[in-house]
């Protein structure tokens, strides 16, 4: 790892000053994610700055139909957590599928979503269940959020503050994990929202995306069977040694169908 | 680059030291203060060889920074018996012959304890499926398994 200037951020406010101070500065949070890339040497910021001290940014709370995270939640305390399991359990239990505990006691949300690893697990569920993303100075509807492969709608030291799920009528998640790594080679969202259904889908490609002619299905019929005989393209899929790109449009059919039996 | 003074608690005692920006939580334990039970097996944040409790949480210290965890309550596997008294992990371990060569045994202790801690009521494959993090080259784990439901009995007394 090359060595850089590590910073406490006291406040938000501090965070986002000590970011513009720096000459190429990277949040940090759990770690998770980051570090194991500067350990590779994939990158090279001059700064870090710890966001571990805002605990303001820490907390899941009701608030008008919406469950909202803050950003600097670990995946534990999702999983965990009494309001998640009872309001949204498939959020609470895609959280619980994340990495390993150790993982998820450290990793978080914000990190997860600035981070958008095509196998993230979390973009799934904040893209299906058409969740908006609060950051330091604005809000961001999912849909607009995930740009393509590690690339977000966030501005340069754009902070994501926390993110609002609506509460669905319905909703399940089921993936089919690489079973090294833990990451999934196909995970698929399904939620049945007020704005009709909603089908996400992460790991298969570049980013994760919606599958729009299974949605129409479940508009129809909320049901497994809908979704059974909709195959959905290869074209552009992910491949690499864990699985061909046809492999992986098949597992998006046998995820959706598993999700909304769950 | 700076380099940093740190503060935290370690094993019940207060210790200070002065590190870099990058140096790790593990460096730290295993360069500065000597505790060497605590192992690196991969560096990649995927074996588990490296975990210790920060603030009563299991966590690979191999993906803290040292700086990260400053004013921090840190627990080794150096931290775990009383005396001569191992443990209820460690004994159980020792009881039911969950090591061969050793080598990831301190991580597996430390994890296991976090897994009790958390539900000390799991089944067997709910404890297989908390040792996700941690890799064993030896055992085939059928032994650890059984440790670890041994010793959530005693823990929950
Ligand atoms: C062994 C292992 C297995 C894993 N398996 C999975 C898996 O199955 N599914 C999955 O989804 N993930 C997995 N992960 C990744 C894990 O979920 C990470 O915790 C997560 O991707 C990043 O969160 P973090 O808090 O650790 O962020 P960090 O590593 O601290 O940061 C990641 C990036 O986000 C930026 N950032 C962090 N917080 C904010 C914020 N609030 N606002 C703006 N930018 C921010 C940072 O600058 C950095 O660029 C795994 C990781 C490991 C090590
Ligand atoms: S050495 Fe830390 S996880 Fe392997
Ligand atoms: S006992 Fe040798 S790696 Fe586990």
């Amino acid at each position: 790892m090359y060595d850089f200037e590590y910073h406490r951020a006291a406040s938000a406010d501090d965070a986002k000053s000590k970011f513009g101070g720096a000459d190429d500065a990277r949040y940090l949070a759990g770690g998770m994610t980051l570090l194991p890339v500067l350990k590779q040497r994939l990158d090279q910021p001059s700064d870090l700055i710890d966001l571990g001290d805002l605990d303001d940014l820490r907390g899941i709370s009701e608030d008008s139909g919406n469950i909202v995270v803050k950003a600097m939640t670990v995946h534990h305390d999702v999983n965990t957590s009494d309001l998640v399991k009872s309001r949204i359990p498939a959020l609470a239990h895609l959280a619980g599928t994340i990495g390993d505990p150790m993982v998820r006691n450290r990793g978080t949300l914000g990190g997860s979503l600035a981070n958008n690893d095509p196998a993230a697990s979390y973009p799934s569920a904040v893209l299906a269940l058409n969740a908006a993303i609060h950051t330091d100075r604005r809000t961001i509807a999912a849909d607009d959020f995930f740009e393509g492969m590690f690339t977000t709608a966030l501005d340069e030291g754009e902070l994501i503050t926390g993110v609002s799920f609506p509460v669905p009528e319905a909703a399940g998640y089921m993936h089919f994990p690489n079973p090294a790594s833990r990451y999934p080679i196909v995970g698929v969202f399904v939620a049945k929202t007020s704005d009709g259904a909603r089908v996400a889908v992460t790991g298969a490609g570049a980013c994760v995306y919606r599958v729009p002619e299974m949605e129409e299905a479940l508009n129809a019929d909320w049901s497994p069977d809908a979704v059974a005989g909709i195959k959905v393209s290869a074209d552009g899929l992910n491949e690499d040694i864990h699985a061909s790109a046809e492999y992986r449009a098949h597992l998006v059919t046998v995820m959706a169908k598993r999700a909304l039996a769950a | 680059m700076s380099s940093y003074s740190i503060k935290m608690t370690v094993n019940g005692k207060e210790v200070t030291g002065e590190v870099e920006g990058r140096t790790l939580l593990v460096q730290f334990l295993r360069e500065h203060l000597g505790l060497t039970g605590t192992h690196v097996g991969c560096d990649t944040t995927q074996c588990g060889a490296c975990a210790v409790h920060v603030d009563g949480r299991a966590m690979k210290s191999c993906t803290l920074l040292a700086a990260h965890v400053d004013g921090s309550d840190v627990l080794t596997i150096e931290g775990l018996a009383d005396g001569d008294t191992l443990h209820p992990m460690q004994e159980a371990f020792r009881e039911h012959h969950a090591l061969q060569c050793g080598f990831c045994t301190p991580g597996m202790v430390m994890s296991a304890i976090g897994l009790v801690n958390d539900n000390p009521n799991m089944s067997e494959k709910e404890v297989r499926h908390g040792l996700e993090g941690n890799f064993c080259r030896c055992t085939g784990y059928h032994n650890i398994v059984e440790a670890i439901l041994a010793a959530q009995e005693t823990m929950r007394g």
